[in-house]
C-alpha cells in the first residue's frame, strides 16, 4: 500500500469549476471519506485520481511518482463503482480473475489469489455463478473482491453502499471497514451520506462547491467544525443556528451566528420558553422540533421518551456554543 | 386483456401463416408434377409421391442457360456470398460502432453522419460507379466482386451503435482500470455482450445476401460465379420447353439455407432483438 498526494488539483469543465486547487495527502493504510452533497465535485476527485479523467491543473502523485497523466490502466489503483460494474458475461471467479488475468499471471496463480480472496469474503459458493444470479450485498462483495485480488496500491470507492438496503449498508460498511483495517488498504471513500463518513473514515474531507471545507478526522469535524457549512452538514439532525438576538443569554457578538448541537441544548427553569410542536419518540431517544419567542426553530435531541408537555424551558450553555462569523461563515 | 381479443389475433396471424405457407406449398407440390402440366396451368394442389426424386435431380441439374455448373454449385457460390456479406458487415460496422461510441476524435460526429447518409445509397442507386470502379480493380467474376460492394452496411453500424451505446459506463471504466486495451475491452466485453444482437443480425444480413439479384447478375457474368437465384431466372427461357417442376424444386432447395440458417440462430435472434438487459 501506498501514499498518495494530491497538488493543486483543479478541474473545470467549460467555465465550470467542477474541482477547486485540492491538497491532499494520504498516509499509508488511511481510509479518507470524502463527503458532500451531489454535485460538490466528490466524484470527479475519484475519477481524476482514476485516471478516467484528466485534471485541468495540479498533480496526483502515488508513492512517489507522478501519475498525473498516466493511463489508468496503469496506475494500478482499484476502484468499486456505484453499481459495481461486474462483468455482466463472466462469472464471479472470472470478474475477480481478470485484472490478474490481463496482467499475464499464470492460470494457477489466479485460481490461487480468487480462491484466497473469495475465502476472505465467503464468497467460496459463488464463484460458479454470474452476477445476475447474486443478490446485491453479494454483487457488492464481489465488486471489492474484485479489487481486493489485484492488491493494488489504492483503492477508491465511489458510494459503493448506496444500493443497497438499509440494514445490509449497515453491516456491509462494518465488513469494508473491517478488511481495510485488516489489509492496510489506502483509500478513497466517496459518499454523501454522513453516518457511513464518520464511522469509517481515518480522516473525513467535507467537500463544498469544488473545495474541501474542511480535512480533519470525524471527531474534530464534528467537535470542531471549521464553518457553517461542516458544521450544518455533519450532525443529525443538524446543528441549530441561531442569531444572537434569538438567544441573548450566550453573549455572542452581533456579527456572529451561534450553532447548538440539539444534544447540547439544556432543560433550564430559567431559560427561553420552547414551543412544542413536533415529537418524534426514537426508543432510546427523543427528538423534540418547537419554536423560540423570537420565532426561530429549535431541535433538541433528549435521552429518553417523550417530555410529555407542550413547552419546554431551554438554555445554551457556554461550552457547547459554535461562534461562526455572519458574513464569511467561518469559526470565530 | 380480453379473451376475444385473443381470439381475433390468432385469426389475424394464422391468415397471415397461411398466406405466407400457401405459395411455398404450391411449389412442393408442383415440384413433384409434370413440367407440361404446370405450363398448361394445371397444378394440383396435392403432390405426386413419384415425384419426389426430383429434388435429388433438381441437385444436379445443369440449368439450361449456366453452361455446365449445377445447381448445387450454384447453392454453393449464393452460400459462399451470403456469408461473406453477413460476416463482413458485422466485421466492419462492429468495428466503425466502436469507434462511435467508445472514442472520442475529432469529426466523430461528422463521420457518424457520413456513414448514416449511406442509408440512401443502396446498391441499386449506386451500380453503375460501383460496377465501373469494381471493373477497374479487376474484381468482376470474382467472390470480392460479389461480396464487397454490399459490405459496408449502415444499418448494422446503427443498430451496433444502440447496443454498445447500452454498455454502462462503469463496465467501460471498471474494464479500463483492469487493465483492458481498446482491442482488449472489444474482445472480452464488448462481443460477449453483444453475441445475441451479433447472431440477430447475422440471420437478417444471411438472408439479405443470399436474396440478392441485381448485383450478382452484374457482376457475376461467367456461370462460374452464378448464383442460385440467377441461376432459376437463367432456368426460364422463352424459345425452349421450360422444366417447370425443376424450376419448383430448385426454389425448394434454394429455400433450404437461409432456413436452416433461421432455425440454428432462432433463440439467439429472439434474444438480440427483444433483450435489452445488459
Amino acid at each position: 500500500m501506498a501514499t498518495l498526494e494530491l497538488q493543486g488539483l483543479t478541474k473545470n469543465f467549460g467555465a465550470t469549476g467542477v474541482l477547486k486547487s485540492l491538497d491532499l495527502t494520504l498516509a499509508s493504510g488511511e481510509m479518507l471519506v470524502i463527503v458532500g452533497a451531489s454535485g460538490c465535485g466528490k466524484s470527479t476527485l475519484l475519477r481524476l485520481v482514476a485516471g478516467l479523467e484528466s485534471p485541468s491543473s495540479g498533480r496526483i502523485i502515488l508513492e512517489g511518482e507522478d501519475i498525473t497523466n498516466r493511463d489508468p490502466s496503469k496506475r494500478d489503483i482499484a476502484m468499486v463503482f456505484q453499481n459495481y460494474a461486474l462483468y455482466p458475461h463472466m462469472t464471479v471467479a472470472q470478474n475477480m480473475g481478470y485484472a490478474l488475468k490481463l496482467r499475464g499471471e499464470t492460470k494457477e496463480e489466479i485460481a490461487q489469489k480468487v480462491a484466497e480472496t473469495a475465502k476472505l469474503l465467503g464468497l467460496d459458493e459463488l464463484l460458479g455463478r454470474r452476477p445476475g444470479q447474486l443478490s446485491g450485498g453479494q454483487r457488492q462483495r464481489v465488486a471489492m473482491g474484485r479489487a481486493i485480488v489485484r492488491q493494488p496500491k489504492l483503492f477508491l470507492f465511489d458510494e459503493p453502499l448506496s444500493n443497497l438496503d438499509a440494514k445490509l449498508r449497515v453491516t456491509m460498511r462494518a465488513e469494508i471497514r473491517r478488511l481495510q483495517q485488516r489489509l492496510g488498504i489506502t483509500s478513497l471513500y466517496v459518499t454523501h451520506d454522513q453516518v457511513e463518513a464518520m464511522t469509517m473514515a481515518d480522516r473525513l474531507i467535507v467537500m463544498e462547491a469544488g473545495r474541501a471545507s474542511q480535512i480533519a478526522t470525524p471527531m474534530e469535524i464534528f467537535e470542531r467544525p471549521a464553518n457553517l457549512f461542516v458544521a450544518q452538514f455533519i450532525g443529525s439532525p443538524a446543528m441549530n443556528i441561531l442569531q444572537p438576538s434569538d438567544a441573548p443569554s450566550t453573549g455572542a457578538p452581533n456579527n456572529a451566528v451561534v450553532g447548538i448541537r440539539p444534544e447540547h441544548v439544556t432543560l433550564d427553569a430559567n431559560g427561553l420558553e420552547l414551543l412544542i410542536d413536533l415529537v418524534e419518540p426514537l426508543g432510546a431517544e427523543t427528538l423534540i422540533y418547537g419554536t423560540l419567542p423570537s420565532g426561530q426553530r429549535l431541535t433538541l435531541r433528549r435521552p429518553g421518551g417523550p417530555p410529555g408537555v407542550a413547552n419546554l424551558r431551554v438554555a445554551f450553555p457556554q461550552e457547547a456554543l459554535h461562534l461562526f462569523d455572519s458574513k464569511t461563515g467561518e469559526r470565530l | 386483456m380480453m379473451r376475444q381479443n385473443n381470439y381475433l389475433a390468432h385469426a389475424v396471424l394464422i391468415f397471415g401463416v397461411l398466406l405466407f405457407l400457401l405459395p411455398i406449398w404450391v411449389m412442393l407440390a408442383g415440384a413433384t408434377q409434370h413440367a407440361g402440366a404446370i405450363a398448361r396451368g394445371d397444378i394440383s394442389l396435392i403432390p405426386d409421391i413419384h415425384g419426389l426424386g426430383i429434388f435429388w435431380q433438381a441437385l444436379f441439374f445443369k440449368g439450361v442457360a449456366s453452361a455446365g455448373y449445377p445447381v448445387w454449385h450454384m447453392l454453393l457460390v449464393s452460400f459462399a456470398m451470403a456469408l461473406g456479406i453477413a460476416v463482413g458487415k458485422i466485421a466492419i460496422s462492429l468495428i466503425s460502432a466502436f469507434a462511435v461510441v467508445f472514442f472520442r476524435f475529432p469529426l466523430r460526429r461528422v463521420l457518424f453522419w457520413t456513414i448514416f447518409l449511406t442509408l440512401m445509397l443502396p446498391v441499386e442507386v449506386r451500380i453503375i460507379p460501383s460496377f465501373a470502379v469494381l471493373s477497374s480493380l479487376h474484381l468482376v467474376n470474382t467472390y470480392g466482386g460479389l461480396t464487397l460492394p454490399l459490405i459496408a452496411s449502415a444499418t448494422a453500424t446503427l443498430l451496433f451503435r444502440q447496443v454498445f451505446a447500452a454498455i454502462p459506463d462503469e463496465l467501460v471504466e471498471a474494464a479500463r482500470l483492469d487493465g483492458a486495451g481498446p482491442l482488449t475491452f472489444l474482445r472480452d466485453m464488448v462481443l460477449p455482450v453483444s453475441r445475441a444482437n451479433i447472431a440477430a443480425l447475422f440471420v437478417i444480413l444471411f438472408v439479405y445476401g443470399w436474396n440478392q439479384y441485381l448485383w450478382p447478375l452484374l457482376v457475376a457474368s461467367t456461370p462460374a460465379y452464378s448464383t442460385i437465384v440467377l441461376g432459376i431466372v437463367q432456368m426460364i427461357s422463352p424459345d425452349e420447353m421450360t422444366p417447370w417442376n425443376m424450376i419448383m424444386a430448385t426454389t425448394t432447395l434454394a429455400l433450404l439455407p437461409p432456413i436452416v440458417v433461421v432455425i440454428l440462430l432462432q433463440r439467439a435472434f429472439v434474444r438480440g432483438l427483444t433483450d435489452v438487459d445488459k
